[in-house]
């Protein structure tokens, strides 16, 4: 009777927002899905096993939700093409960040699996492990999908080699110098 | 040699990137509704409990 775990659901609630956010890229589908997802982690708690990862849990069930409105909605619902139609002009900052908007867009621009596989393993530091059960595929698929992404990105930014290189001057020197930049920003 | 060090410094790039939308998204406040949700699940429940032992 003490301790009952969904008293932890609330801890994991901005979380939740934005791994829904980051598959949605719509606020308020996002917390409509946020919603449904609570309801049903609530109702099925005893589906969760006392001692393991609750955040995976329920990001489990939230990503549930989200390919199975998707499927029933028909594929690539979501407002997407608006983004599409916004290109990517700008070059890398010169201190080597990038422009915020420019980075949104093309994550945006990633396919689900894609973007999903980012955000569990390069954002909220899941291993491959935990994300492959999560996602019921396979380690290796999740990893060529986070590499596959990367490398989308990457030319989405026009991040190649070229640019790469003028990005910042301790990363020119690096290049020249053989070493890693000290610090960068 | 030189392409890998590139390699490494875009991956940097992107993640912290990456990084930096994540927290931005998390670090948005929870709307009430959220809160409201799981109070009223709570209480719905203990109702439903009291009247399960009331009949």
């Amino acid at each position: 009777m003490s301790g009952d775990p969904r008293d932890e659901i609330v801890q994991h609630l901005p979380a939740l927002r934005a791994f829904a956010l980051s598959l949605t890229r719509n606020g308020a589908l996002a917390d409509d899905m946020v919603q449904d997802s609570l309801v049903k982690a609530w109702t099925k708690i005893d589906q969760f096993e006392p001692g393991t990862n609750m955040r995976a849990w329920l990001f489990t069930i939230l990503r549930n939700t989200y390919y199975s409105n998707r499927r029933k909605a028909g594929r690539e619902v979501a407002d997407i093409d608006g983004v599409h139609t916004e290109s990517l002009s700008e070059k890398p900052a010169h201190d080597g960040r990038l422009q915020m908007s420019d980075f949104k867009i093309a994550f945006a621009k990633l396919n689900d699996e894609q973007r999903e596989a980012l955000i569990l393993v390069g954002a909220s530091g899941f291993s491959y492990e935990e994300a492959a059960d999560m996602c019921g595929v396979a380690v290796g698929t999740i990893k060529s999908r986070t590499n596959r992404a990367r490398a989308r990105l990457a030319e989405l930014m026009h991040l190649n080699a070229d640019e790469a290189l003028e990005m910042t001057d301790g990363a020119t020197m690096a290049v020249v110098t053989g070493n890693r930049p000290a610090s960068v920003g | 040699m030189s392409q890998n060090n590139d390699k490494t410094r875009q991956g940097q790039v992107i993640d912290e990137n990456l990084k930096r939308v994540y927290q931005d998204m998390l670090e948005e406040k929870v709307p009430d509704r959220f809160l409201d949700l799981l109070t009223q699940l709570k209480e719905q429940e203990s109702a439903s409990k009291k009247g399960g032992n009331a009949k």
